[in-house]
């Protein structure tokens, strides 16, 4: 026995009696403990900040210049007729793809390295242990989600004040402004729902950018008016009304009424996914 | 303590675990043995709650692990397969484990002094050797200071030392009037480490014993007896009351014509092996004289000892999951030994004791 054979003082000194009640608070440390405590959680969120605070400010200062020098058509020229919708789309839309994917990574790694086990054996009723994630996750894209929503619009409003004036005190602005955090908290948590339950990292991420890169987009060339309802009431698409400052003549959904549909599918899969956590083998 | 009540599994097709039943007591080592896929670690799964059992129940001091309160304080449990990111380091591993459970972070820095971790403790785990990697499970089981501890093959990657560590850490839990269950698929560590011994093969009980006795009962003693008039000695020993076996080796067949039945003054020894006889029930001594008195000659005479590991090879032989035949999942027994017969690894064959051995141990599985 050399000096990496401890003594064996098994328990002492003795671990304070468990006297008082674990809480949800407690298990919410925890998980906040897990997700801080891997690299993948800092590199997909500073991902997700420079790629939409960069293209944001990418896409407005070269389109503002197009526009300037007469070069500017088609969708280029929207800037102009909706500067918030612009200035929203741009970066976030690529920059969502680091929302979802740690929203899936967030649950994956766990049965990808088995750290579930560990997880499910400290909280054997199982569902307390997801809703404790869900929360803290949520929380922590809300406030990333809401800076960045924020910071892109103030970068993308300031780079096209030369074309078109647009501030937080116009109609609807604020909403579609904080709307964008929402609609990336609630995407996440889509992510999440959706790793849950594929439970494999590369599966699960392939789901939900197909979902939101592909399908969504896809469902708009669906001919008639049951074409335009499935591509409306189709989550991802619903959720994003809420990051317009107004709405479209032929919209069917409000913008919250968009955003409550997204919350709707979300919670669907989220409570699938609950259900199959508590009956599946881990 | 931890009770076991018809606990049944199945994949798909495959019967994992086949109605077993079994108490785990406090204040002694209960080992868990069995070959490998025996159903070991699929019992403990089902014991902690990751896996659901088609049916039956398990319970730890009388209560399902699900309805534990603060598991980790009452339970502490090392898996097979290592359970952690390998991102993460050990010190935050069992951080957010000690937060589930409303234990201080001071808890943490006592169990890496316990099992030898702490200057690595910040460092990510992914680059731990095995043996790391099962001292972090065993803190991670220790954290809580459980009063139950089911410890899946612990010794798995340790080097000597570590082996070492761990046994006396075990020995020690115990003597503190702890329930340990500790499973492994080697004879020879539960010899030494446990009190008690359960033994399954292919999901289901073959022993629930004293360590102690199961040494005892499977370390028989046997006589091996070869004569050229071996059918007769056989009788002969059989009506005083042993237990006689031939041996049905291929080589011996072929000499069998070649002694003519009945000839009482043997056969020169020139002429080829003898059969062989196990006997069991009656000392050597006592054969010689049966021998003796009825003119058979005796070409050898041995008093043997099955030792541990060939017993225990020999009762889980036909429950082995990946062996072909069994045959293939025992290695090379010492020679002379009851292992060493040729077809005591097709079902239904067993050396001599085994029968009434392995049927008491079906009977107790019932």
């Amino acid at each position: 026995m050399t000096s990496t054979s401890p003594p064996i003082a098994a328990s002492q000194p003795a671990v304070p009696p468990p006297a008082h009640h674990v809480g949800f608070g407690h298990l919410m440390l925890a998980e906040w403990t897990k997700i801080r405590s891997v690299r993948s959680t800092l590199w997909t969120l500073l991902l997700f900040v420079v790629v939409t605070l960069g293209l944001t400010a990418l896409f407005t200062w070269l389109t503002v210049h197009a526009v300037n020098q007469g070069k500017a058509s088609g969708r280029a020229a929207s800037i102009v007729a909706d500067p918030t919708g612009f200035i929203l789309g741009t970066g976030l839309g690529l920059g969502q793809l680091a929302i979802c994917v740690l929203g899936v990574l967030v649950i994956t790694s766990e049965y990808s390295t088995g750290t579930i086990r560990a997880s499910l054996l400290a909280v054997p009723k199982r569902l307390p242990m997801l809703a404790a994630k869900a929360a803290v996750f949520s929380v922590l894209v809300l406030v990333i989600g809401e800076i960045v929503a924020f910071g892109s619009f103030l970068i993308g409003s300031a780079l096209a004040r030369s074309l078109v004036k647009v501030s937080l005190s116009d109609p609807n602005v604020t909403r579609a402004v904080v709307g964008a955090g929402l609609y990336l908290t609630v995407l996440g948590l889509f992510a999440l729902a959706i790793g849950n339950l594929i439970r494999h990292t590369a599966g699960a991420v392939t789901t939900v950018i197909g979902l939101v890169l592909v399908i969504g987009p896809l469902l708009a060339l669906l001919p008639y008016s049951w074409g335009a309802h499935i591509h409306e009431y189709f989550p991802t698409v619903a959720g994003a009304l809420i990051t317009a400052d107004h709405q479209q003549s032929n919209q069917l959904l409000s913008p919250w009424q968009g955003f409550g549909v997204f919350c709707l599918w979300t919670a669907l899969l989220l409570a699938a996914g609950a259900y199959l956590l508590q009956r599946r083998d881990t | 303590m931890i009770e076991a009540r018809d606990l049944t599994k199945r994949y798909g097709e495959k019967l994992a675990v086949d109605h077993l039943s079994f108490t785990v007591e406090p204040g002694r080592v209960t080992g868990f043995l069995g070959p490998n896929g025996a159903g070991k670690s699929t019992t403990m799964r089902l014991i902690l709650g990751l896996d659901h059992p088609q049916s039956g129940t398990a319970t730890i001091n009388g209560r399902r692990y699900a309805d534990l309160a603060q598991p980790l304080r009452t339970v502490g449990a090392l898996l097979e397969a290592r359970a952690m990111h390998p991102g993460r380091s050990a010190y935050n591993h069992l951080l957010f484990l000690a937060q589930t459970q409303g234990l201080p972070r001071s808890r943490v820095d006592q169990v890496l002094d316990l099992v030898g971790l702490r200057e690595v403790a910040l460092k990510r785990t992914g680059g731990y050797s095995l043996g790391m990697g099962q001292r972090v499970g065993i803190a991670v089981a220790m954290l809580g200071d459980p009063q139950v501890l089911m410890l899946d093959e612990p010794v798995n990657g340790l080097d000597p030392e570590g082996i070492l560590w761990i046994r006396n850490l075990i020995k020690q839990l115990a003597s503190e009037g702890r329930t340990v269950f500790v499973s492994s698929h080697l004879m020879n560590e539960m010899a030494v480490t446990a009190d008690h011994l359960i033994v399954i093969g292919r999901g289901s009980l073959i022993a629930d014993c004293s360590t102690q006795e199961f040494i005892e009962r499977s370390s028989e003693k046997f006589v091996l007896v070869r004569s050229p008039d071996a059918a007769r000695l056989a009788d002969l020993i059989t009506a005083e009351g042993g237990k006689a076996t031939i041996r049905d080796e291929p080589a011996a067949r072929e000499q069998a014509p070649q002694v003519p039945a009945g000839d009482t003054h043997g056969v020169p020894a020139a002429r080829g092996p003898a059969p062989e006889l196990d006997v069991t029930g009656l000392e050597a001594p006592r054969i010689g004289e049966i021998a003796a008195a009825n003119r058979i000659v005796l070409h050898e005479l041995t008093p043997r000892l099955a030792s541990l590991e060939e017993a225990y090879m020999e009762l889980t032989a036909d429950s082995s999951e990946f062996g072909a035949g069994g045959a293939s999942a025992r290695p090379q027994p010492a020679a002379g030994g009851p292992g060493t017969q040729p077809g005591s690894g097709s079902p239904g064959e067993h050396s001599p004791g085994d029968p009434t051995r392995v049927t008491a141990a079906q009977e107790r599985a019932e």
